[in-house]
């Protein structure tokens, strides 16, 4: 089973990303509907085209998520479907759409992600545990209720910071190549307006001064939340070909789960990306080397060392030298996160995986202003998910 | 906002394991059909899928596999923790586990350290496994 790559991305739309937004709060119903429209303007096609979608939650309903979208929206569908893979998911929703359109199912599907805060409450409710334990389920009979949050292991810090300290003392690891990941990515997003840290790069001596958050992982390597949201349009060839921009296909795609609890990974130092990016460059019919630009998802800066190795790109253990040795910005031989990644960008909730995705699609298109690269044909895309327990993998091309 | 710390509260496939803990024990769950050994405990193993499981005594003796100091609480229930010695225990018998160590964190903390139990009486319907330095 593979796909024919004849569905692509046509247009997108980002929510500039805020730290503390004061602009006009929306539900998220109301963000989706804006989503929707801005990305349609921007492929050049009207509400009436959609026939599919593919979403998230959503904070006004726990079930019944696309019904409820599709009736707000006013348009009916083919094809809907909810998506439940953490940060994984906006890959996880490009892909889906693809598969659906090249069955013929439909033939211009949306994929929105708000990320802005809605409304208050003038009558809330009790506090959502959620709130506290984030991502950790409490729910009775939850396995992470039982074995994990007793002993405070929850949420992504610690998590990840114990995949970095198994990682520091298996192979090489070096704080100031961790770092250049950030300054790196960081060059790129100070030249990108949607970004929190547009006009402000840093150095590596920034980054190994700002403060322990979790050993031996620094506040500056992981992602800084803010208010955000986006959307793409993926359409079949017969649309595409009728829409404003270059068509970036969707050629190939891999996902791969094994746990949710990192605890339970059999080697916290290989991650599920690599069975998703060996599918994906399968399936793509694409080497590594042809890659002309690589949209990693960086909760963390020991996602995007893991994802360097495990999807092919450096061999298991090169990654401090592979870092070391190119020059990740969107001036470099090896672009990473062309757009700042979410390390620059800020991460908006849900949807700051969009951001990969669209940085993807925006490269291909050649809409990237000052941080074009000068040729780019082929992209590589990867999600995660909870703590490295969920991840996928697109590739993505232009003709 | 209710910062009760978050203790577990056994199901009729776990409270073996937490009965035992009370005990001082550590208890595994090992699949009949296939040999190998489960955690965290359940209804189904997680190799085969076989229900034959049966409940062994184990030392609860393991190696340190990772771990984190926090420097910020994980959750606002942890805030008189920090900072919090998470760690990941492997088993001798092959399984991992979620812990704390006690433990200070000038002491001599290195992945691969060999581990023991504490049995932390929390209150008296709960005791957490927790681990020191053998």
């Amino acid at each position: 089973m593979k796909l024919d790559g004849k569905a692509a991305i046509v247009g997108y739309h980002e929510y500039p990303h805020i730290r503390k937004f004061t602009g006009k709060r929306k539900f998220t119903l109301g963000q989706w509907a804006d989503l929707t429209r801005l990305s349609l303007d921007d492929a050049g096609l009207e509400a009436s085209d959609i026939n599919g979608l593919v979403c998230t939650e959503i904070r006004e309903t726990v079930s019944f998520t696309p019904a409820t979208i599709v009736e707000y929206l006013g348009q009916p569908v083919n094809f809907a479907e909810r998506v439940d893979l953490g940060g994984a998911s906006p890959v996880g929703m490009v892909w889906r759409a693809a598969a659906a359109i090249e069955l013929g199912l439909a033939d211009v599907v949306v994929c929105a992600l708000p990320g802005q805060p809605i409304p208050s409450n003038p009558n809330p409710g009790p506090v959502d545990p959620r709130r506290y334990f984030q991502s950790s389920s409490v729910n009775w009979g939850s396995p992470q209720a039982e074995f994990e949050i007793p002993y405070g292991n929850l949420a992504q810090n610690c998590g990840y910071a114990m995949i970095a300290q198994r990682y520091a003392a298996e192979y090489d690891y070096d704080p100031r190549a961790m770092a250049k990941i950030v300054v790196d990515q960081r060059r790129s997003g100070a030249l990108n307006p949607n970004a929190v840290f547009y006009g402000k790069p840093v150095s590596i001596d920034d980054v190994l001064a700002s403060k322990l958050v979790a050993d031996p992982l620094r506040m500056l390597e992981i992602v800084m939340p803010v208010a955000g949201g986006a959307a793409v349009i993926v359409a079949s060839e017969d649309v595409a070909k009728r829409c404003k921009h270059r068509p970036v296909w969707i050629k190939g795609f891999g996902e791969h789960l094994t746990m949710k609890t990192p605890t339970y990974a059999e080697d916290l130092c290989r991650s599920p990306v690599g069975p998703a990016s060996s599918k994906a460059f399968e399936m793509a019919d694409v080497a590594r080397s042809d890659i002309d630009a690589c949209e990693i998802y960086d909760c963390y800066t020991i996602t995007v060392l893991l994802t360097l190795e495990d999807a092919g790109f450096c061999e298991k253990g090169e990654g401090m030298e592979f870092i070391r040795s190119h020059d990740l910005s969107c001036f470099g031989d090896f672009p990473v996160n062309s757009h700042g990644g979410q390390l620059g960008m800020g991460q908006g909730g849900g949807a700051g995986g969009m951001t990969q995705v669209i940085e993807g699609a925006r490269q291909i298109m050649g809409r990237a202003d000052q941080r074009q690269l000068s040729r780019c044909d082929h992209v590589y895309v990867s999600g995660t998910g909870g703590i490295m327990s969920e991840q996928a993998a697109l590739i993505l091309k232009g003709d | 906002m209710d910062l009760t710390k978050p203790y577990p509260a056994p199901t009729q496939e776990t409270e073996p394991f937490w009965q035992g803990l009370r005990n001082e024990q550590v208890l595994l769950q090992r699949c009949d059909d296939c040999g190998k050994w489960i955690f965290y405990p359940r209804s189904n193993c997680p190799s085969c899928l076989s229900t034959k499981l049966t409940w062994h005594q184990v030392s609860g003796e393991g190696t340190l596999y990772t771990f984190t100091v926090t420097r910020q609480a994980t959750a606002p229930h942890f805030v008189d923790e920090v900072p919090q010695l998470i760690a990941m225990i492997d088993l001798n018998e092959g399984v991992r586990l979620t812990s704390t160590l006690v433990a200070r964190e000038s002491d001599d903390l290195k992945v691969g350290a060999k581990v023991v139990p504490v049995f932390d009486h929390v209150n008296d319907e709960v005791t957490l496994l927790r681990y020191r330095l053998a």
